[in-house]
């Protein structure tokens, strides 16, 4: 046993971690159908298969246009998977900056970016998207993006600046410091490795809030393309007919529920296990 | 903002009446210290606020075309319509100009004119901001005793199967999004399966929507599900580490029951942390109303604004954020407040 290298035992670890396996495979198994999705459904995105709102087309009915809803909710994923994920890391990297800058620099130039960061904090993130999106006419993909992206560095921000306020106290950065090493050098290669699982865990609650986010917008009716397939506008579309052919709705809804629980368990099991992990 | 504030080691014991003549020099010293936290606190709110107003206008009114937007496709064939909205916009007038005179209508009550019915802003939000305040404040006082007693529950089967099975739970619904919650809920209670309460809410010629009770179960019932699990966990790890301590062995070595050491000891420590989770949900409530209230069609200020931001609605937009903003800014200083008026050990500290 002792011949066990770091990696397996890592792993192993990890496995005995049961939220974060079952976390891993939700939300494998509801990425894998967003993106083979619009390969396997049995009628086109925008094929009109029978009457409006009534049993034909496969198992789920047609929609309000008498669109199938199970195609269309195999084909609606991708553009939610793929603004979630491109939030998400924009948020993270924004949030990551504006930290450790903060923790790194410190004095006043701390105080102020920590203040300017309280002022974005007051606003929930839905209301920042929204202040944006009433002066523009149709919002484009990236808007969604830079938005929602926006909404999540300053949180990310706060925390990164309380993690990294603990590590820059600590010998080996000192030590650094000492050696003569360049100040940027210091963050990237010494602060920001040790704060992996933090920055993981933040991410997997991040990405959580951005499939919210994004499927609520959609289900709000700022859509980025109107008539497209996609989990929270079919939602909204959908929405007059919930109290008589509910699948419509039903579909895409549990489907994002299915995912936010999936991504939120990967996200507790990375804290578990790195909390874990620091005992030993 | 709130969790440094806790830790603040500037807080000061109210001394609830002035100084009085005979009180000895460390009271009267005591009473300033703690009016000037809060003097800073507050000043510090206000700061925020006003960066929040900066933010909110021109986010609104600069970020992008307002009048394209308003009008469409409209816009290249009717220049007139443009002129005027351009002058009910004041556009003509530089950025900078345009702010003051919004902010000074802000502080008078001038909130202006919504775009869509030409209206006065301030009337068309009166009735909205009661109802989204009687909302927020029903969800809240149905949610508060729920999660701490599923945070008692959980702390009192530590490690156990109850125990690992709420935390589950509690963690499968703290990631979903709030419309699905509610969503679903519909799907329960109005259509197919019981058939119980309205799906939308019904309020006939400006009577409040708690004139229809049953109209506000559902999205009472969505907002408590969508903020209790938040709130439960952190209790539960407060419980967790009070019942961990000292003073609490002691209790129970004294042979006092574990049912009152869990009320009296545990509980009672866990105010603090309590209600600074509460604070922050609360305030998440803002933002959260939006969602639910266009779900339910509540006649709030969250649906309010959906509906305004469709129609481009610039200064309704403008005054609804600002509630929405300034309620979590006065939500977390009155919780900052009160975590020093409820902690001992901040109220003794001495100041410097």
């Amino acid at each position: 046993m002792s011949t066990t290298t770091a990696t397996t035992s890592g792993l192993r670890r990890m496995l005995h971690q049961r939220r974060l396996v079952a976390g891993m495979i939700i939300t494998a198994f509801v990425v894998v159908l967003a993106i083979i999705g619009p390969w396997i459904a049995p009628y086109g995105e925008h094929e009109i298969v029978g009457k409006p709102f009534t049993h034909s087309g496969s198992f789920l009915g047609t929609d309000y246009l008498g669109q199938d809803v199970l195609s269309r909710v195999l084909a609606g994923g991708r553009s939610i998977l793929v603004i979630s994920v491109l939030a998400t890391a924009l948020g993270m990297v924004g949030g990551i900056l504006i930290g450790l800058i903060a923790a790194y620099v410190g004095g006043w130039f701390d105080e102020v970016l920590m203040r300017l960061n309280d002022v974005a904090l007051a606003f929930p993130q839905i209301l920042l998207a929204l202040l944006v999106l009433s002066a523009v006419e149709q919002p484009e993909w990236w808007m969604i993006v830079l938005l929602v992206g926006a909404s999540h560095a300053p949180r990310v921000a706060r925390l990164v600046r309380g993690v990294a306020l603990g590590l820059v106290s600590r010998d080996f950065v000192a030590s650094a410091e000492a050696l003569g090493e360049s100040r940027i050098r210091i963050v990237l290669a010494e602060v920001l490795p040790n704060m992996n699982a933090p920055l993981l865990a933040e991410a997997g609650l991040r990405l959580t809030y951005s499939i919210g986010l994004v499927a609520a917008l959609g289900f709000l009716g700022f859509s980025t393309d109107p008539g497209g397939a996609d989990w929270g506008q079919m939602i909204n579309e959908n929405r007059l007919a919930l109290l008589v052919v509910p699948w419509g709705v039903l579909a895409p809804v549990i489907v994002i529920g299915i995912f936010t629980i999936g991504t939120n368990l990967m996200a507790d099991g990375i804290t578990q296990l790195a909390e874990k992990g620091g005992e030993s | 903002m709130a969790q440094v504030q806790r830790q603040d080691p500037q807080a000061e014991m109210p001394a609830g009446e002035p100084a009085t003549p005979e009180a000895s020099p460390r009271t009267r010293s005591t009473t300033t210290a703690w009016l000037l936290w809060l003097a800073r606190r507050v000043g510090l709110a206000i700061l925020t606020l006003w960066l929040v107003s900066v933010l909110v206008f021109f986010a609104t009114a600069a970020l992008g075309d307002p009048i394209r937007a308003i009008l469409g496709k409209d816009y290249e064939s009717s220049p007139s319509r443009v002129a005027t909205l351009e002058d009910q916009l004041n556009l003509d007038q530089p950025l900078v100009q345009r702010y003051l005179d919004w902010l000074g209508g802000l502080f008078t009550g001038d909130l202006g004119t919504s775009l869509s019915n030409q209206l006065p802003v301030s009337e068309l939000i009166g009735d909205r901001v009661v109802n989204t305040a009687v909302l927020v404040l029903v969800s809240a006082l149905v949610m508060i005793p729920v999660a701490f007693g599923i945070a008692m529950i959980s702390a009192h089967y530590r490690g156990k199967r109850p125990d690992h099975v709420i935390q589950v739970i509690l963690l499968g619904l703290a990631g979903v999004p709030e419309f699905v919650i509610g969503i679903l809920f519909v799907a329960l209670f109005s259509t197919t399966v019981f058939h119980v309460l309205p799906a939308v809410t019904i309020s006939a010629g400006g009577e409040g929507p708690w004139h229809n009770p049953g109209s506000m179960v559902l999205p009472v019932l969505t907002l408590v599900f969508a903020v209790t699990p938040y709130v439960a966990r952190i209790v539960r790890a407060t419980l967790l580490e009070v019942l961990d301590s000292d003073y609490v062995e002691l209790a129970r070595l004294k042979g006092i029951p574990e049912g009152v050491v869990m009320r009296k000891h545990a509980l009672l420590n866990a105010i603090v942390p309590g209600i600074q989770v509460v604070a922050l949900q609360l305030a998440w409530l803002a933002g959260g109303i939006v969602i639910v209230e266009y779900l339910f069609s509540y006649p709030g200020i969250g649906s309010s604004l959906v509906d305004s931001v469709r129609n481009n609605d610039i200064p309704m937009v403008q005054a609804l954020s600002m509630i929405i903003a300034g309620i979590y800014v006065g939500v977390n200083l009155i919780a900052d407040v009160l975590s020093i008026l409820f902690t001992p050990r901040a109220r003794t500290a001495i100041a410097s």
